[in-house]
């Protein structure tokens, strides 16, 4: 059988749990975690990166095998977003770029349109744009056509281990785009990202439920399996569900 | 709209009623809800929500686990003048004590940047009296620019300023602003400033606004606990937190819960706030605004401080002088506006935050 692997700009993911650097107790965690769930690519807010105190620096307990997936967090502005991007770059932090625009502190929602036009910016500056969203259609033909290499809805907004919330929008994401839809933020538990990856997400991005887990690296095991388990159905194609039951005596059987 | 019209409504209220009335299971109701009313959070300030503080605390752990992980963000407080033209009954910075009074100039205030600097922390706060003819506009413009070459956010914690002041200041390099109202009781607020421009009570309460308004991405607010009846005022700093993040859905809102501490005057605070209520305060509203930043100082001691990181804290202060300058060359530190009780360098802070399982974050933000 053929590798099911995940592309996304000119990098392969067999690999479809996407983690992040943000809320562990000690950056020394990441890496044991990085091991146990086998993740690829590991997303880090490049406003953390703080290159004057050698021990915090993030980036050493990030293995040169992990692709870095550079956040925009804290920007408010797709001018700003694309500034850190570009900051990323320089840093050598590839050309992977997560934009994440939040312009409401209250309940941490991306901002769809400052997304869009950051989207804009930085595909044509050459970087392969993982804009994160909330799940809205005809927004996402839009980052497709802006050039976006995924679009990453939102479960549930940051934070909240609720699920998938939003999981019929997500459905038609799934259904109708044709770049990889990653589903980031909001996934609390290993079941919630097995239920996306059977819906037919490409990939999850799970950091929360990861890094506050009282055992990170157990919490990115189960994840990773819970990951492998739902792509694996997805792919074996399960049996429709059904609102009712099938009735064993049918009313039309008189018909023959 | 201002907030002033919430002030107002409880203007008449009575406190003493409410928490006469709470009941156990009122508290309970309040302590499972996932959203709460203004009435909840009043019910988990209340006496009887007291017996319930375990329960309190296990879920502003878990809130703020979820929303902020386990992470501390550190800052350092420069203290750039101590001339002051209020009569603030409490503070060591009184217009009326005989101590020496200082102001940086900017050499100075480099060699503090840089003695600071060396220490690794990225965000640094610097805080003048309020005396506009010796701390103006422009000498406010010149300190930020100077910091901003030096560390990755700067906050102020100075006198009331206009929007356009705030907007200026923000082209300077400055990104959050910290502004206590002391007391929202307007009553005792009259009788605790005696004189100067911090008489002007709604000029002071409507000052985090207009600094939300010119664009500042953080303010912290916070009641001086001691002054006036503590339940009350905390229920107010809540409601103020709240009305901030409801009206600036862009801007970060962080509260300070600052008590009394001796200091050079020798004001005895009407009201003493214990370490139990303390927790139950911060917890409290932990609770009703599960996305807040909540900030403690140096007012507190080590010990304490390192018990509070699990409770719901996403903010300390270390290394702290609050006396002006006192970075670069210790001896020459002027007299202190408070006194500070963890007297640990940044660095044993850092360290005490980790053994407790916890990151000491240096750096959170860059304007860039």
């Amino acid at each position: 059988m053929q590798e099911d692997a995940l592309q996304l700009g000119d990098k392969y993911f067999t690999s479809r749990l996407f983690t992040g650097t943000g809320k562990f107790g000690s950056h020394k965690q990441i890496p044991a975690m990085l091991d146990a769930s086998g993740s690829q690519m590991i997303t880090m807010a490049l406003r953390r990166i703080d290159s004057h105190t050698p021990t915090e620096n993030i980036l050493e307990y990030i293995p040169r095998n992990v692709v870095l997936l550079p956040n925009t967090s804290g920007a408010r502005t797709a001018e700003e977003a694309a500034r850190i991007a570009r900051i990323a770059r320089e840093a050598g932090c590839g050309d992977f770029i997560k934009i994440e625009i939040i312009t409401d502190m209250k309940y941490l929602m991306p901002d769809n349109f400052e997304t869009l036009r950051a989207t804009e910016i930085l595909a044509r500056e050459g970087f392969v744009v993982l804009p994160y969203v909330l799940p809205d259609l005809p927004l996402a033909r839009r980052l497709e056509s802006a050039g976006a290499a995924a679009v990453m809805p939102l479960g549930a907004p940051i934070g909240t281990n609720r699920g998938l919330e939003t999981k019929s929008l997500i459905a038609l994401l799934i259904e109708n785009c044709t770049v990889p839809v990653v589903v980031d933020a909001g996934i609390g538990r290993p079941s919630h990202a097995a239920a996306a990856m059977e819906m037919g997400a490409d990939a999850v991005l799970v950091n929360t439920a990861i890094a506050t887990a009282q055992d990170p690296a157990a919490m990115g095991r189960a994840f990773a399996l819970a990951v492998q388990a739902g792509r694996m159905a997805y792919l074996a194609k399960m049996a429709e569900e059904s609102a009712v039951a099938q009735a064993s005596s049918p009313l039309t059987g008189f018909l023959h | 709209m201002s907030f002033f019209t919430t002030v107002e409504q409880y203007q008449n209220f009575s406190f003493t009623d409410f928490f006469a009335r709470t009941t156990d299971a009122q508290v309970e109701r309040a302590l499972s809800k996932d959203q709460l009313s203004t009435a909840d959070f009043l019910t988990l300030l209340s006496p009887a929500a007291a017996e319930h503080l375990e329960a309190m605390a296990q879920k502003a752990h878990r809130l703020t686990v979820q929303y902020f992980g386990r992470t501390i963000q550190l800052f350092i407080p420069l203290y750039v003048s101590n001339f002051c033209a209020n009569q603030c009954v409490y503070c060591g910075f009184n217009r009326k004590n005989n101590i020496v009074r200082r102001k940086l100039t900017l050499e100075e205030i480099e060699r503090e940047a840089q003695a600071i600097a060396s220490s690794g922390m990225q965000h640094i706060l610097f805080l003048t009296g309020e005396a506009q003819q010796l701390t103006p506009m422009d000498y406010m413009l010149d300190v930020a620019r100077c910091l901003k070459r030096y560390f990755a956010s700067v906050a102020i914690e100075v006198y009331p300023l206009e929007v356009e002041e705030y907007r200026q200041l923000q082209e300077a390099g400055v990104d959050s602003m910290t502004l206590f109202q002391e007391c929202y009781d307007q009553e005792v607020y009259r009788r605790v400033h005696q004189a100067g421009k911090k008489m002007d009570y709604h000029f002071r309460l409507n000052a985090p606004e207009r600094a939300a308004r010119a664009g500042l991405r953080s303010v912290n607010i916070g009641a001086l606990l001691g002054l006036a009846e503590p339940r009350s005022e905390f229920f107010l700093t809540g409601l103020h937190a709240r009305y901030l993040e409801d009206t600036f859905l862009d801007t970060e809102v962080a509260v300070s819960l600052p008590r009394f501490n001796e200091c050079e005057s020798d004001y005895k605070p009407d009201f003493l706030v214990d370490d139990r209520t303390f927790v139950q305060f911060l917890t409290a509203l932990r609770i009703f605004l599960p996305r807040v930043g909540i900030t403690v100082s140096t007012r507190e001691n080590a010990a304490f401080r390192d018990r509070l990181l699990p409770l719901g804290v996403t903010r300390y202060s270390a290394g702290s002088h609050t006396g002006v300058g006192g970075y670069a060359r210790a001896e020459e530190e002027s007299t202190p506006q408070f006194e500070i009780t963890d007297n640990r360098g940044v660095a044993e802070v850092a360290a005490a935050i980790g053994a407790h399982g916890y990151q000491a974050v240096y750096k959170d933000w860059d304007a860039i």
